[in-house]
């Protein structure tokens, strides 16, 4: 038999070991050396704190109680490393893109970084997490215990137990500590830890292969032998229930994903997502080797110790049984690893967890000043956390010593997965379904964890516990569909899968129906689709080491922002100092400070420290340094945009002014010459009939000469009307307050009409009219009179101008479909092109005053009448005479 | 008096009612209606006074007016002038180029005999 002082002292030397191995692995780390850290194979170790005591000692403890019931422990997380590109590489790379530090964070993080829910999810974990860790406490003592000799083959307790437990969680508190909380990473990785975890993972599972190898060649006569011990065994004939399989195997994978200690080091301490590919077959195979001779050992131990042996520990009594210390000995480090392990680990999670969510919050919420953080922060957190490392132990060892160690460990194991489990729904949701709120996980959660305390959890202190028997026979208050493991009077089902069955159940169901009822917040929406999305946002994460950062990036930025001068200047003096040549310097962490300040006067803090993580080792940029960015823009843009519109504006009210002016200045002039065109055309018949009539008014004129002057006075009133009728004509036109008669009629007749009056005048002027009749057989539908009254115009005017020996005048018309043309077209020499342009403008009168007999005001009358027909008049230059086009829209 | 009136004027009634009353008063009258060839027309006619249209084809009686006092042959001709357009600006011009007497058109018959006796001395 090994002595206990030896035990005692191997133990100490192994944990030193620990320590050592824990510092290096920091050191190598802190160095930049770590590059084997990285490596696939320690990441699927440090997996292998799913193995804990329970299932290093437990799981030969399961197989003589139950047959091979046990695999499926192992076959869940065996499902979800296998199936790891759904769930695992989703999870890791959130885990990444939101720097997610626990499986609390997770779930407060996607639902809009409620408080409330990283409470829950904490408070949860630590009451399912603490009787595990009283369990591993309980396996160290027991073990313990069996080496020293006090405990014997009916599993009796040591003399002090307690005592012993409560040095080993101080011990285990102290490296926890330790390695930790050494310092304050941003993405919470402990390298000293998962180094030392990784080596307790090779011990554990060369113990338990030792002792398999043992088991079976040297003990049992070879695996032939073997398998006819276990055929005549009582463990070949414990049946398998298909309901407890199902259940089993959903659980132990639900608790792979959702236990703290495992997030923590499958999501939260992996360095590299490709790890996973490599993990997911590495580490089914890990759990295959430590179960590969859990059924020989079973089986040996049931036939080869005395009946009403702890099978718990038949990993331990069966070498000591066969006198091999060594064996014993190298199977207690193996349990020992595998307790230490999991309380480091666990530990380390839930401090994290209850310093970020419980401490930090009410210790912000009770300053004053809120949010207002300072240096002395870090320090804080750190001492936060290592308070709740201590609490977490003490909290271990309290339940340690209240239930007194009774319970079987396999039966603790199973109620602390089922209590964790409950986060799945919420997690599960969370990744997939944007629809998932806060309200609907809180419920969820509740109301799971509620029903797993009920029915499995306070029961499982037995009848003399919280719940009393009657409660468990009758129900609460006589409620007989309350009974905590028989719901709704359905008896018969094993009290876990009953219990895992309605609290998943009721979890579920409350999460899905409290999400559909409830409205996500914007953070909620916005945390969903990073969420749910995560691989459209993100970058496959990569690992980051300083070697990878990019100075030539970092200045290619900062050129863009500060300027090339100055960020060549900034990047020389930093080269300079660090007694290198050139622009390109280290990126040293206070480099790296000094450049964001630099860059954040020029685009904003956020905006600069996220620009900078996102060059240095393509550290991903979290929501709230991208909304702190978008905030930033958003003021800068705000900014911008309300200059623009203000200098836009005063452009457009400029641009207003100064054409209201030109229009007043063309006004102005355009009224000046108007009324003093309209003054001379108004005076100058006046003058006529002034001078006139007070030559007749004189007498003593012949009757010729008075007749002659008669007729001279009435044909300047006549032209005096008709300058009015014109003038007002056109002002009625000009201002729009013309009626048109619409009606329909024939173009050929208006034309009629036309010549009728044009054609020939008072001065005895005549014009020769030729027209193509039948092409005029057009029905209109227009104002036939105003449409006359410009024809008339145009034919007056040809008959009037025209200086032809022989006037004649070409009226053509032609149809093409979406007007009617009709063209005017005399012989005469035309109008020159210079005035071509001034001949619709009022009073533009080009050739003497006798002949034309109006006041110039034809043409313009004559456009505006087009105008308000819908069509248009033109000069058609290039006719021979003087041709104008008249279009008519049909 | 046998005066000789040179009247620059292109509608054909006023010319016609001028020339009138002013044959009736005894004056030896000459008429010109193209404001490009008045100044050759004054020059053959040397006439004792002028009576000068504003608005005329060709060119403006401003300008004709600028031309006759520029040239010593004219420049001390009397210049009646006529316009239709009876603004303010219109008269001013005419003061500045130095015509002697501005009327606006309509005028009377009676006016324009005693403007013309009074520029030309003739009582």
């Amino acid at each position: 038999m090994v002595g206990f002082n030896l035990l005692v002292v191997v133990a100490l030397a192994y944990v030193v070991l620990l320590f050592l191995v824990a510092f290096w692995g920091d050191k190598q780390a802190r160095l930049g050396k770590g590059g084997w850290l990285r490596s696939p194979v320690v990441y699927t170790l440090s997996l292998s704190i799913y193995c804990t005591a329970w299932t290093f000692y437990g799981a030969v403890g399961y197989a003589a109680r139950s047959g091979l019931e046990f695999v499926t422990i192992y076959l869940g997380p065996t499902l979800v490393m296998v199936g790891w590109w759904w769930i695992l590489r989703k999870l890791v790379r959130i885990g990444r893109a939101q720097r997610i530090t626990s499986i609390a964070d997770l779930i407060s993080s996607r639902y809009g970084k409620s408080t409330a829910l990283g409470v829950i999810v904490t408070l949860l974990a630590v009451i399912g997490t603490t009787p595990y860790i009283a369990l591993q406490l309980q396996s160290v003592v027991l073990s313990f215990d069996v080496f020293a000799g006090h405990a014997t083959v009916d599993g009796g307790q040591a003399a002090n137990p307690k005592a012993t437990a409560f040095w080993i969680a101080v011990g285990l508190a102290a490296f926890t500590v330790l390695f930790g909380t050494r310092n304050l990473d941003a993405n919470e990785r402990h390298h000293g830890v998962v180094t030392a975890i990784a080596l307790e993972a090779v011990v554990k599972l060369v113990a338990l292969l030792a002792v398999g190898v043992f088991v079976v060649w040297g003990v049992g006569g070879g695996p032939g032998e073997i398998a006819r011990t276990i055929e005549t065994s009582d463990i070949a004939v414990w049946d398998m229930q298909a309901g407890r399989w199902v259940t089993m195997i959903f659980l132990s994978a639900a608790a792979f994903l959702t236990l703290p200690r495992m997030f923590q080091v499958l999501v939260v301490e992996n360095v590299d997502e490709t790890q996973l590919a490599t993990a997911s077959w590495a580490f089914p195979l890990y759990m295959f080797a430590m179960s590969l001779f859990v059924i020989p050992i079973a089986a040996v131990g049931l036939s080869t110790l005395p009946a009403g042996s702890n099978p718990d520990l038949y990993v331990l009594t069966v070498p000591l049984h066969f006198e091999q210390g060594g064996l014993a000995m190298l199977t207690f480090l193996g349990g020992f690893s595998s307790a230490t392990s999991m309380v480091i680990v666990a530990s380390i999670a839930l401090s994290t967890m209850v310093s970020n969510h419980i401490v930090m919050p009410i210790w912000l919420s009770a300053r004053s000043g809120g949010a207002a953080m300072s240096g002395d922060v870090r320090r804080l957190v750190l001492i936060a956390r290592r308070f709740s490392i201590m609490a977490v132990l003490g909290l271990g060892w309290l339940y340690y010593s209240l239930s007194g160690g009774g319970a079987a460990l396999a039966s603790i194991g199973l109620i602390s997965f089922a209590g964790v489990a409950q986060v799945l729904p919420a997690m599960v949701g969370g990744l997939y379904w944007r629809g998932a709120t806060r309200v609907g996980a809180a419920m969820g959660l509740i109301l799971g964890f509620a029903i797993w305390a009920y029915a499995l959890f306070l029961p499982s202190f037995g009848e003399a516990g919280i719940i009393s028997s009657r409660v468990l026979a009758e129900g609460p208050f006589g409620i007989g569909w309350l009974r905590p493991q028989a719901f709704f009077g359905i008896t018969g089902i094993d009290p876990v899968v009953h219990a895992i069955f309605w609290s998943m159940t009721a979890n579920t169901l409350a999460f899905i129906i409290g999400s559909i009822l409830s409205f996500p917040r914007p953070v909620e929406r916005l945390q969903g689709a990073q969420f749910v999305n995560v691989f459209e946002h993100s970058a496959r994460t990569q690992g980051w080491t300083q070697g990878e950062v990019e100075s030539e990036d970092l200045l290619v930025m900062a050129q863009r922002i500060m300027g090339a001068r100055e960020a060549q200047e900034l990047f020389q003096e930093e080269t300079a100092r660090q007694g290198r040549e050139g622009y390109l310097p280290e990126t040293t962490p206070d480099f790296l400070r000094t450049l964001e300040r630099e860059l954040s006067g020029a685009v904003g803090a956020a905006t600069a420290h996220a620009m900078v993580s996102q060059i240095v080792g393509g550290a991903s940029v979290s929501v709230e340094d991208l909304m702190a960015v978008a905030d930033e823009t958003q003021q800068i843009l705000e900014y911008s945009n309300q200059l623009e519109a203000k200098s836009e504006e005063l452009t457009r009210t400029m641009r207003q002014l100064s054409e209201a002016n030109d229009k007043l200045t063309v006004l102005s002039i355009q009224k000046d010459a108007f009324l003093s065109q309209i003054s001379h055309e108004l005076r100058t018949p006046m003058t006529s009939i002034r001078a006139f009539s007070e030559i007749l008014k004189e007498g003593e004129l012949g009757e010729g000469k008075t007749r002659e002057y008669s007729g001279v006075i009435q044909e300047e009133a006549i032209r005096l009307t008709r300058l009015l009728d014109d003038l007002l004509d056109l002002s009625v036109l000009e201002a729009g307050q013309v009626t048109l008669n619409v009606e329909t009629g024939n173009l050929g007749n208006v034309i009629d009409r036309a010549v009728r009056a044009g054609a020939s005048g008072s001065d005895g002027r005549v014009i020769a009219i030729r027209r193509v009749k039948s092409r005029e057989d057009l029905t209109i539908e227009t104002d036939t009179g105003r449409l006359a009254q410009v024809f008339i115009n145009l034919i007056a005017n040809a008959r009037k101008y025209c200086d032809a020996a022989a006037p004649e005048l070409t009226i053509d018309v032609t149809d093409d479909g979406d007007a009617i043309e009709i063209d005017f077209i005399d012989n005469g020499g035309g109008i020159p092109p210079a005035s071509q342009s001034v001949i619709f403008e009022k009073f533009s009168r080009l050739s003497d005053q006798q002949k034309a007999g109006g006041a110039g005001l034809g043409l313009a009358i004559c456009r505006e009448i087009m105008d308000k027909l819908g069509g248009s008049i033109a000069y058609l230059p290039g006719q021979g005479g003087a041709a104008f086009r008249v279009t008519l829209p049909r | 008096m046998d005066k000789q009136i040179l009247l620059i004027e292109d509608e054909p009634n006023i010319i016609e009612a001028i020339s009138f009353i002013l044959k009736r008063d005894g004056w030896q009258v000459s008429t010109h209606a193209n404001g490009e060839t008045a100044l050759d027309a004054v020059r053959r006619v040397a006439p004792d006074v002028l009576v000068l249209d504003v608005m005329l084809p060709g060119r403006s009686g401003y300008e004709i007016l600028q031309d006759l006092r520029a040239d010593p042959e004219t420049a001390s001709i009397p210049v009646l002038m006529l316009t239709a357009r009876g603004q303010k600006k219109d008269r001013e011009t005419a003061d500045r180029l130095g015509a002697t007497r501005f009327m606006t058109k309509p005028f009377s018959n009676a006016e324009v005999l005693s403007a013309l006796r009074e520029i030309t001395g003739a009582g």
